[in-house]
This record gives structure tokens, sequence and C-alpha cells, in this order.
């Protein structure tokens, strides 16, 4: 595999930019693997990539219903923030955020990384409190974010209208190392490096059926035939309950649709990202000038990939309050995702009762910051084969146990 | 956007007059009950891809709550009936059945 590299544009440039290769091979799919994966977007190409960086499995395939990245790690709105209450959480999304900061140079692939800042607005005295009471939890945790005052948030982000008449702004939270990255690139760049190591990346390849012998999985059943495997990984976020039930077991989950929305490209007006929770609407600026815009889920089972449209008004009209400049923009596209959603918020990574079958899912309307850390804890857990390290909490069994990763009531949103 | 009728006021409402609560039908569990149990009732959720029994509620309207049959894929709705039904009556399942007949019926 060649670099990439500024001196191999420039040589490139001379042959008319004919002889870059293919970012990652189309290979035929064998018969047999160590470890299969299902499912190529961010987490599962992810934990591929960090099962061979980590501890040397790359006789893996990576099996796709679809096309590469083309599930929710392409409709997200890109935001890479850590400022859990939760002290699982807090580790897994900081290992998340530590990871993206040197991504592109580890992965030899830009994901366009801005550590521009994040700031969740408090508009309620609840707010306020409970964002000052993450700020402490963060302190300890290692994280580093502060509460600060409406006056800074004006100057971090001039657009604000602090004084709302329904919401003024009172105070945020603010991790300025947190921010946004190229989403389609982080798949596009887990999937050369994959690639590179020799493991397959099987595009338009639907699993039918979950073959399993005393308890234990043997093999999956795909549209492109039978394949054999000693461990099996299901990373498919929406459609986890479908594979889990081929493969015989439930899950706490109900899906649900996400939406965003983009705006057409401005001039350069915000360079940090600003969530109001409350109101329930985010928003960002991307390098392309979009404003984007990221709204709450519907109330009710959905696997449409678009939601209601008035999710999309309440989402736009709160947006207004708070960025009154946005009133005069039109909106150029509009999509919905599928996240599945546990019930307390906080996601699975987990073994499953077939035995070297292995489940990561849940991630609900915030997977997309937690990629790299996610797969390298799935990444842990399936070498290993046991509960441990960064995804030692997020077991199955947590729900029986009574023992909570509480995020719901943390962010008081969905996120 | 969703259209139901509330069978408790006959009104058609849309999505914007109601609330989903989730997963109907629901078989409850207390105190004594086996972990399993109540994990099941607590957390374990039906997730299908297509026909799916819901709770709703007529909340800018009766107030009164009410059961739906829905697809989650094409957002068909197939009928609302009585919320106090333990099972959804046998015309609505014949309905969805002559509708869907891939469809394996109602799973508790």
């Amino acid at each position: 595999m060649k670099r990439y590299s500024a001196f191999a544009i420039a040589k490139n440039a001379l042959s008319h930019h004919q002889g870059w290769e293919r970012a990652w091979a189309k290979p035929q799919m064998k018969k047999e693997y160590d470890a299969v994966i299902v499912g190529a977007g961010g987490h599962g190409l992810a934990t591929a990539f960090y099962l061979g960086k980590n501890y040397g499995i790359t006789n893996v395939a990576i099996i796709e219903k679809g096309w590469l990245g083309g599930g929710n790690t392409g409709r997200n709105t890109t935001i890479i923030r850590s400022n859990y209450l939760q002290d699982p959480s807090a580790a897994i999304y900081e290992k998340a955020r530590s990871l993206y900061e040197t991504m592109s140079q580890d992965l030899n692939y830009n994901v366009m990384f801005s550590p521009r800042g994040v700031m969740m607005l408090a508009q309620t005295e609840a707010e306020i409190r409970g964002y000052k009471r993450t700020a402490h939890a963060n302190k300890l945790q290692g994280v580093k974010t502060e509460y600060i005052g409406p006056q800074k948030v004006k100057d971090l982000c001039p657009i604000i209208e602090l004084s709302g008449p329904r919401y003024p702004v009172l105070g945020a939270l603010w991790q300025p190392r947190g921010g946004t990255a190229r989403h389609d690139a982080v798949a596009w760049g887990y999937a050369r490096a994959c690639s590179e190591m020799g493991m397959d990346i099987i595009q338009q390849c639907e699993v039918t059926g979950v073959t399993q012998s005393r308890g234990k999985v043997t093999g999956l059943q795909t549209s492109k035939g039978d394949i054999k495997c000693k461990k099996l990984g299901i990373v498919v976020a929406g459609n986890s309950g479908h594979l889990a039930e081929m493969a015989g077991f439930r899950l706490p989950l109900e899906s649900v649709a996400l939406q965003a929305l983009v705006s057409e490209p401005i001039k350069p007006c915000m360079d940090v990202v600003v969530m109001a929770n409350t109101v329930h609407g985010y928003m960002s600026q991307s390098d392309k000038g979009e404003m984007v815009i990221g709204g709450g889920t519907d109330g009710f089972n959905n696997y449409t990939q678009r939601g209601s449209f008035h999710h999309l008004e309440e989402t736009v009209r709160a947006l207004i309050e708070t960025f009154p400049m946005v009133s005069r923009l039109k909106m150029l596209r509009h999509w919905g995702g599928i996240v599945d959603v546990t019930g307390d918020r906080s996601p699975i990574i987990s073994k499953t009762p077939l035995s070297g079958c292995f489940i990561n899912c849940g991630w609900g309307t915030g997977g997309f910051k937690a990629i790299p850390g996610s797969g390298w804890a799935m990444a842990e857990l399936m070498a290993k084969d046991e509960q441990t390290g960064l995804g030692a909490q997020f077991g199955l069994n947590r729900f029986q146990e009574g023992r909570f990763i509480d995020e719901s009531v943390a962010a008081g949103v969905a996120h | 956007m969703l259209n139901f009728r509330c069978p408790n006021c006959e009104i058609t409402a849309d999505e914007t007059d109601l609330h989903c609560d989730g997963q109907a039908h629901i078989e409850r569990f207390g105190a004594g009950a086996s972990d399993d149990d109540l994990e099941t009732y607590l957390f374990m959720r039906h997730n299908p891809k297509g026909v799916h029994f819901e709770r709703w509620r007529h909340v800018f309207g009766c107030g009164k709550w009410f059961n739906a049959a829905r697809c989650t894929v094409t957002l068909e709705v197939f009928g609302t009936y009585s919320a106090q039904s333990l099972v959804p009556p046998k015309s609505l399942i014949n309905k969805i059945k002559k509708k869907r007949p891939e469809w394996e019926g109602f799973v508790k």
C-alpha cells in the first residue's frame, strides 16, 4: 500500500493522478476466518482494526449488507466529546477522543479531526447544577472540561443570542478538546488500514443466519454463501435485534429514528460546536460552510431512516431562538438514521449467551464520537474472550444486576 | 405523519396529539419474581422490523390510553383497540395477516 503524503501528491500529479491505487481491496470471500465482524460501519471497522493492531489477529472478514460506512457512520453530525458523568462512559469516550487526536497519523488518512471545542448550553437552573456536577466529575475522571458563564459563551460563539425570551443562555459546559471529524473518512481510513493488514471487507453481503453447534458459534450464512468462523462480532447498530434473533438471544434495545439536516453553505460564522439540550438541538459549521443541525429522536420504534416533520420543526424553531441568524438560511438536505437505544442510554459491549459470539450495540444517538474507543474495547473483548478493560462495565448482565451506567439522567437528553 | 383513530373518543388524531409509550402487552412482574422475569419486564423489548403492537396515549385529546398495531418499516397503522385488551383482537390480527402473509403472528 502506498503511503499518502505531500510527496505522493506531487509525484502523482506528474501522471495526472492516474496512478493512485484502490484504497482498499475488493476480495473474494474465503471459506473460513479466525474472526468475522458483521457490520462495516465505523464501530465494526475499528473493531477489526484494533483486533489486528493490538492483538495480531488479521485473518478477519468484515461483512456488510450495504456499503461500507453507509449506515449511521455516514448519517451523523460528527460531534466528538467525552464530557460524560459516569466513570465507565467518561473512560471509553475519553479514550475515543484521544484516539481521534492521532487518528490521521495512525491511519495515514486525513480524518480532518478538528478539536474546535464543544459547549453544552445551560438554559435552566437545573441544567446549571447538572453541568457543574458533570464538570466536577470530569475533573476526577481526568477529562478536561470547565463550566463557563454566559459572557465566555458569547466570546466563544458570537452568533448566540444570550437573552432568548423562553430559554436564556445561563452558562455552558465547555470541553475545549472536543470537536468534529470527517465522518466518512473515519470509515474509509479504518477500511484502508484493515485491508492493508490483509483483512477482507465484503460489501453487499447480507447475513441470513448464524450457525452454531453445542452453544458455540461456528459460522454464518450469508447471501454470498456460508463462512466458518471461530469468533463472531455483531456490530450492526439499528439491526442488532434482528441479528441477535438469528443468534438466538434477545437484547434490551429499541430502534428509533434520529434526524439531522444541513443548511446551504455560508461564510465561517461559528468555530465551535454548540449543543442546546433543553430545547433539543445542536449545531456546528462544516468545513464546506454548511450549518450542521441535529435534533431529537422520534418517540416510537422506526426502521424507515426518516423522521417526523414536526420533530424537525421543533429543532429548527428551538435553534432560531438561540441563533436568530439561522432563520434566514435555506436548508439543503435532511436525513434520518436508525439508532438503537438501551434502557440506561449506555452502550452494550458484551459476551452473549452464544459462546464465541460478541455484541457491540446500543450506542443510541451518540455513537460516532465513540468509534475508536468502541473498537478498542470490542477488540479486547473478542481477543481475550472476557469482560475486561475499557468495556468491562458494559456487559449485558448489567440489566439483570441493576448495575446501570445511567447516562439518560446525566445528560438529560438523547445524545 | 402518523394518524390513529382513538378508540376511546373516536377522533382521528395526528401523531402530534399523541404520545407513544412503547411495547404493549408487557407481562408485569413485581416483588418475588425471578431475576430473568424482572429483567424481561423492565428492559427486554420487542424491536421488530415489521408489525409492532404499542401503547399510545391521546395526550392532547381525551387523555386516555389505547393500543395500536403499526408497521415499523412502512409506518402503516393497521388499527387501534382498547388498552384493556390482554391480547390484540382477532379481527385485527386477521386483517394484518391478510396484508402481511409472511408475518409470524402476535408474540407476547
